[in-house]
This record gives C-alpha cells, structure tokens and sequence, in this order.
C-alpha cells in the first residue's frame, strides 16, 4: 500500500476520533457519577435501549423479507422500490418526522383511523419506536440485501430440487446463509436507533419517560446544565462502542 | 476608508477592524472622521438575539442600517441558552439581546458583558389553541382537564420556566402530553392539531398568524419575562453595539416591538 494512502487513512480517522477526545477532555469528572446516574439521566438511557431493542426487532421482522425480495426478486420498478426503501437513509431526520406525523398523527392519514380505535400514537413511546424504525430500517435491508447477492442462490436452488418447500428453505437455509449481514444489520440499526433525534423530536415530543431518550435529553440539558449534557454524551458513546465491539467481529462464514 | 457596500466586502472590512484593534490593543471603532454625525459608524455588527426576536429584530436592524449608512448589521436567532454557549465558545458577538435576564447573567458571569444591560421589553404567555379550539379551552385551569392533550415547554428553558411559575402560582398542575425545547417546537405541536393547546408566548401567537389561535388568561401576570440587551465584551465595535441597543431600547425600538405584542419594560 502506498504510503500516501495510510497517511491520509490516519487523518481520516483522526477526523472522527479527535472531536470525541475533545469532548471527552470536557467532562467534568469530579461530579461524572452523579451526572450521569441522575433520575432523569438514567430514564432517559433506559427507555433509549428499550425503544432501540424493540426498534430493531420492527427492522428485522419488516427487513429480511424487504432485502430478500430485492435480491431475490426481478419485478418492474424494482430499482424505484430500492430508492424509495434506502431514502430515510438520506433523508434530514425532521422530514422524516414530519412525514410520519402526517401519517400517524392524530390528523394524519392513518392517525384518524387509529384514533377512532381508541389507539394514540402521537406523544405516546409508541411513536418513538415508529421513528427509529423508520429511520433505521434502510441499515438493515442494505446489509442483509448485499450479504444475499454475495452468497448467491445455489444453495437455496439445491434444497429446494431436494424436495424443501420455499418456508423450509428460508428458514433452514437462507437465514443461516445470511446470519452475518443479519447481525452487523440489526447492529447498525440498533446503533442509528439508539441515536435518533430530530424524527422523534418531531414527531413523539420530548417527556421524561415517555418520550423523552438519551439524545432528547442531551439536547435539553445542554440548555442549562452543559456538564450534564457531555457526560451524558459521553454515555451515549460508550454505550455505541460498546454494542459495536461486542457484536461487530470480523464474518465467520461456514 | 470606503465603506463596503456588499456584505462580504463589509466583512473583510470589520476582519481588518478586528485585526488592527488587536494589535493595537484598542478597543472601540475610533471613527476617522469624529465629525459626531450619526453616520460616523462603519463596518459589521454581529448581534445575537434570542428566538422569539427573529421578526422584531430583522426590521430594527433594516430601520438601524438606514439611519446608519456604511453599516451592516448581520443578526443570529438562536435559544437564549444556545446563544451564550456560542459566545463563551468565542462566536464573535458584539451586541446580545436574551430572552430572560438569567440568560443575561450567565454571560455576565463569564465576564462577557460590558456595562450594565438594559431591559427593553416584556413578555407574558398566552394559550395557543388551533383553529377552531377543538378541546374549547377558555382558561389556564382548562388546560388540566383530562383528556387535554397540553404542550409545554420543559422547565429548563425560559418559556417553560414562566408556565412552571403560573401553576405554581395558581395551584393548577398540568399533565403536558410533551415538554418542548423550544416554544416554537410547541406551537409546531398546537399548528399542526397534534395538541389541544400550547403554553407559548403573546408574541408567538401574533407571529404565527392564521395557524394558531390566542386565548389571553388573567394569571400570565404572575411569570413576566424580560428581555435585557448588552454589548459583548471585547467587541470590537462597542460604540456602534452601544448604540444599536440604545436604538433598541429607544423610541423606534419601542414602536416595532410593541406592534408585535412585547410589552413595555
């Protein structure tokens, strides 16, 4: 590798890694524990890993079959299709909310409908859930998509002239096949979920418990107590790292 | 030295202003021709003013740019809270305007503001309700019926922190379904019928128009915020920051914000 190559790599990284040393050089240190370990702040991180669980388990339930039919399937429009499911991806975060509260709020397209069920999503964790998934659903269809297309489908094709009907196939074959791009997926969108801000501030409203996560309450407690706000950012970073290290291992293929 | 017409001339302008008082070690825009004209002042002022100033402040500065030949005033509307962190961080303001005199003090405290500021306005909440009043709202204890979808702001920013003074106050306690950040975040929450009503400010009602609708109520008198305005310290246009704001606090100050629903200090 030419040496030119590594050098700009090493500014590459420390472009990324630099901001979160400076901010780490920021926290007050003395008061960290009780910063971060006040009621609020451990709310907010409770309900952020609960709503970015059930979040991913929404992007796998609704991504795997997304990705399979995209690499599977050959239909008109297909590329269209592709644009339209990856576009959260390249979306500001507030249109994002703003299209899902035209959607699910209480005016909105499907809102009234909900409404008249006695369902309401507006304001509620619910609508936090939606906002994640909704913006964290392109990760895992892109990831689980491009692991199907580079494991091709030969296997699939010889279990199914073996006699296995298309559910077996899936279940005992593809899925397997597919478990490393399932993982770094469900990781990434867990990952983006857990760091979802403007859909859901726009969309669920900021209340302690309720609504109110980790991001929300970074962003509101920068507004008087700002050695709260680094500390609990730090949190925040730990917490992704962490998620990365631990699920993140370089593929294993059988 | 000719003053710039165009911006980006007027901003190389105040760069050199800045660099010269730096190395001189003077502050203050020594006008070269004292001749005490009203146009004695050139080059770029930076001010800092608070959210809910967006539209007062945009037509103060075009009427201060008219009286003032050869200046530009270049505004930055932010939260009050999020325009001191800007300053203490070294965003180069010559003139801040807050919403609330803590705000004020927090930069006072970091030694970031010269002389005493002056309070040139008030302003008191008002309930926001959309089109209609869908959930009939026709007081502050309305707000505490169940089944009200209420929005606040949180009690961390100054708008939330006049809504928790007024319950306390009145002994009405609300249940809001959200507590903003931002008053404008709840009067997106009230336009857009996703809550029954809003605690926002007289001002936000008057700006927002057709979109909202305003229900005055008797206890707003118990949380009056003011509004302070002050020259940064260390600016290197002082003479001219000291002068906008007593255009501010001024007669012509007094015309445009009072139009727009501030009440008098």
């Amino acid at each position: 590798m030419p040496r030119w190559i590594l050098a700009i790599a090493a500014l590459g990284a420390l472009f990324i890694v630099l901001p979160i040393a400076g901010m780490t050089g920021r926290v007050d240190w003395a008061h960290f524990g009780s910063l971060v370990t006040s009621p609020s702040a451990v709310t907010a991180l409770l309900l952020s890993l609960r709503t970015a669980a059930a979040s991913t388990v929404l992007c796998l339930v609704l991504g795997v079959p997304m990705a399979l039919v995209l690499a599977r399937s050959r239909f008109p429009g297909q590329r269209l299709v592709r644009a339209a499911v990856l576009l959260p991806l390249v979306l500001p975060p507030v249109v994002g909310g703003i299209a899902l509260l035209s959607t699910f709020g209480r005016r909105g397209l499907l809102g009234q409908s909900f409404e008249v069920l006695g369902l309401q999503i507006a304001f509620s964790t619910t609508a936090v859930v939606l906002a994640q998934t909704f913006v964290a659903l392109p990760f895992l269809v892109l990831s689980v998509e491009s692991t199907l297309r580079a494991s091709g489908a030969r296997y699939e094709a010889v279990a199914a002239t073996l006699g296995a009907t298309p559910s077996v196939v899936f279940w005992r074959v593809t899925l397997p096949l597919v478990l490393p791009g399932l993982v770094s997926g469900a990781v990434l969108a867990f990952a983006r979920a857990l760091g979802e801000f403007g859909a859901t501030l726009t969309f669920a409203g900021s209340l302690e418990g309720v609504t109110r996560t980790l991001p929300l309450e970074i962003y509101l407690q920068r507004e008087t107590d700002p050695d709260a706000a680094v500390a609990l950012a730090l949190v925040l970073v730990a917490v992704a790292v962490v998620v990365m290290v631990a699920t993140h291992r370089p593929r294993v293929l059988s | 030295m000719k003053p710039g017409r165009r911006p980006a001339a007027a901003v190389v302008l105040v760069l050199a202003t800045g660099l010269t008082a730096g190395c001189a070690g003077q502050a203050g825009s020594g006008p070269p021709s004292a001749a005490g004209a009203p146009s004695a002042f050139s080059g770029t002022l930076t001010v800092f003013a608070a959210a809910s100033l967006t539209g007062t402040f945009t037509a103060l500065a075009d009427r201060f740019e008219v009286a003032h030949p050869g200046v530009t005033v270049t505004l930055n509307f932010a939260g009050s809270a999020d325009l001191v962190t800007q300053i203490t961080e070294g965003a180069p303001a010559d003139v801040f305007a807050a919403a609330d005199t803590k705000n004020m003090a927090r930069l006072a405290d970091a030694g970031l503001v010269t002389g005493k500021p002056a309070v040139f306005a008030t302003n008191t909440l008002e309930i926001a309700v959309p089109p209609g009043n869908p959930a009939q709202i026709g007081s502050f204890a309305d707000l505490a019926r169940p089944g009200v979808a209420v929005v606040t702001c949180a009690p961390q920013v100054p708008c939330g922190a006049a809504a928790a003074k007024i319950e306390e106050a009145t002994g009405v306690s609300l249940t809001p379904v959200s507590e903003e950040n931002a008053v404008t975040d709840v009067l997106g929450k009230v336009s857009s019928r996703e809550a029954d009503a809003g605690l926002v400010y007289v001002t936000d009602v008057a700006a927002a128009g057709d979109s909202v609708q305003g229900i005055p109520f008797p206890e707003s008198d118990r949380a009056v915020n003011s509004y302070p305005i002050g020259v940064v310290a260390g600016s290197a246009q002082a003479a001219l920051g000291a002068s906008f704001a007593r255009f501010v606090t001024g007669a012509a100050g007094r015309k445009i914000l009072a139009a727009a629903g501030f009440g008098a200090p």
